[in-house]
């Protein structure tokens, strides 16, 4: 067993999840099976490779994923009306969440 | 109208020359999807009122006797995953079930203004997890094909709408095969894209280094059109990159004859369903004939792949999917009584088991302590998966494959073990972590009738090569 149930509840809490007992257990076996798996990574010397986070320097590509800022031309922000459209609680001017601070 | 036969080229030319209207054409689709897809399941959302006025304006162009744009009036529909403006987009979650977007996705956006016709938003395993299309939250996708198989994932609805004629083309997405895999196990052609190819402007993200959109459609070249219509540089998009477009479809004329094709023996190992293989091996077998020269290779990490996929891929969406937190947009658990308790109860209520199990997996892999043994571990095997691709196109033009080791499997089959699940796009997870283009082109049948699908993988940005190819499967 790669990791126990108290790293299940760690790496929910991590995860803001909260999962029942059920899930847990459930989410507990199918992590070790994969993690089993993964582990033939381990078989390989990776010593001398770089690692790999991100596509770049693509045969022939430009991919400006670092730019300037951009100071002038800046698109439009939404209107306040239809960026709070989908909110599913606001005043019509903040979004409203549950009491941060108790008293 | 037959809409069997009917293909981008063919739906246009009718349309201007005044043989049907796009929208009389656009009703003949809505009505088909009321017949069919009760019992499929391809559609999640219809957005009739937005295709209608668009078929309406074809039409005025097509009354003036103006030339009509490459799609124009040609019924199209988009998977779930990509933002449509005033159309509800879910991702296939109950997280998103009533997310109506203020915004268009770039490559939505870029086939309507080649004179598409959305008709609406396409099933899909959630936030596009899923090989198989039944983690979806709303319903399974069934295989038009044979209705107790699935239609792989997580394209499903993509794919199972064009085999059952109910769009003409469709949008799907592809971060370890989802494209790939459901086209082969519809019988249809699905593309995928460079890295970098087409804006993922508006695409809800799983996994950013490796997600791509791209086209599903009946034949290669209607796969070769849609490409050139939502190909590009986007000012939206900072990954997308400014390379040349070639003209796909005209590329498609070029014989092959001469092109050396690689068959890396990694992909016909153990595992390989029979059937899948003769017809397969049959297809190189056709390409040597029209003049192309086979050549075994190697791509010695193959084996590799799948548990670096899975790495990467959880550990992007642990990140990607912290921002469904219930405070902006999307599902809110109504119990809570604190911000934290908030935050806990709406994931927990508003993603479904295999976003969750991702989730669990991904940051696992992140956390302290298990960064250096699991994710660097998974980007450092990354590196030597690219490599071998990139050894490989130092002798060949391009790779072929199988698409997938099986035929589509059972509903059910494979739903209680996440890892055999996993194990379905062994052979298309690669070209995701390598950053090339892939195409899946039917290629033959079992006996049972399920189709198969032959995988042709290229070189960054030479979609023109593996296109070509998959027309000359196709011929065959």
């Amino acid at each position: 067993m790669k990791i126990s149930d108290k790293d299940v509840a760690y790496v929910a809490d991590l995860a803001h999840l909260e999962l029942t007992q059920e899930e847990r257990i459930r989410f507990l076996r199918d992590l070790n099976s994969i993690l089993e798996y993964v582990d033939r990574l381990n078989e390989l010397d990776t010593s001398h490779a770089q690692p790999m986070a991100q596509m770049e320097g693509l045969q022939g590509a430009t991919l400006d994923s670092s730019r300037e800022d951009i100071l002038e031309g800046l698109r439009k922000s939404l209107p306040h009306d239809i960026a709070l459209a989908n909110a599913p609680d606001s005043d019509g001017t903040f979004f409203r969440v549950p009491k941060v601070i108790e008293r | 109208m037959d809409l069997q036969s009917l293909t981008i080229d063919a739906a246009r030319a009718a349309i201007q020359e005044r043989r049907t209207t796009a929208f009389a054409l656009a009703e003949d689709f809505y009505l088909r999807i009321e017949k069919q897809d009760p019992e499929i399941g391809a559609y999640l959302t219809l957005s009739k009122d937005r295709a209608l006025t668009k078929a309406a304006e074809i039409d005025a162009l097509a009354a003036k006797g103006e030339k009509l744009p490459p799609l124009g009036g040609v019924p199209v529909a988009i998977k779930d995953v990509m933002a449509t403006r005033d159309v509800r987009t879910t991702a296939g979650s109950k997280m998103l079930g009533n997310y109506v977007p203020p915004y268009d996705c770039t490559a939505v956006a870029r086939m309507e203004s080649a004179g598409a016709v959305v008709l609406g938003k396409l099933n899909c395993d959630e936030f596009a997890m899923g090989s198989s299309n039944e983690n979806s939250a709303w319903r399974p996708v069934r295989n038009p094909r044979d209705l107790s198989r699935v239609p792989g994932g997580s394209s499903g609805g993509s794919a199972a709408a064009v085999t059952a004629n109910m769009a003409v083309a469709t949008l799907g997405s592809d971060t370890g095969g989802s494209i790939r895999q459901p086209a082969s196990f519809c019988g249809v052609v699905g593309l995928m894209p460079t890295y970098g190819r087409v804006s993922r402007y508006g695409l809800i993200a799983f996994a950013s280094s490796l997600d791509r959109i791209g086209p599903l459609a009946k034949t290669v070249t209607d796969a070769a059109l849609v490409l050139r219509t939502i190909a590009g540089r986007d000012p939206m998009d900072s990954t997308s990159a400014d390379v040349p477009i070639p003209d796909y479809v005209a590329e498609l004329e070029k014989p092959v004859e001469g092109l050396k094709l690689g068959v890396p023996k990694e992909y016909f190992g153990e595992g390989l369903d029979g059937e899948v293989r003769k017809s397969v091996e049959a297809a190189i077998q056709k390409l040597a004939k029209s003049g192309c020269e086979i050549v075994p290779i190697s791509l010695p990490h193959t084996k590799y792949a799948i548990p670096t996929y899975y790495i990467v891929a959880t550990a992007e969406a642990s990140s990607n999917l912290a921002r469904f937190d219930g405070v902006r947009y999307g599902y809110r658990a109504s119990d809570a009584h604190s911000l934290s308790e908030m935050y806990r109860r709406s994931r927990d209520q508003g993603f479904g088991p295999e976003v969750k199990r991702r989730i669990m997996l991904g940051t696992y892999a992140l956390s302290a302590g298990y960064y250096d043994a699991y994710y660097l571990k998974a980007q450092k095997v990354r590196t030597l998966l690219a490599q071998d691709f990139a050894l490989a196109f130092n002798k060949v033009d391009a790779i072929v494959t199988p698409t997938s080791p099986t035929p589509a499997f059972k509903l059910g089959e494979k739903v209680d073990d996440p890892l055999a699940m996993y194990l379905a796009d062994i052979f298309t997870v690669t070209a995701n972590l390598a950053g090339i283009p892939g195409i899946s082109v039917p290629c033959g049948e079992t006996k049972e009738k399920l189709p198969i699908g032959l995988q042709i993988l290229g070189k960054h940005f030479d979609e023109a090569t593996i296109l070509r190819v998959g027309g000359a499967v196709e011929q065959n």
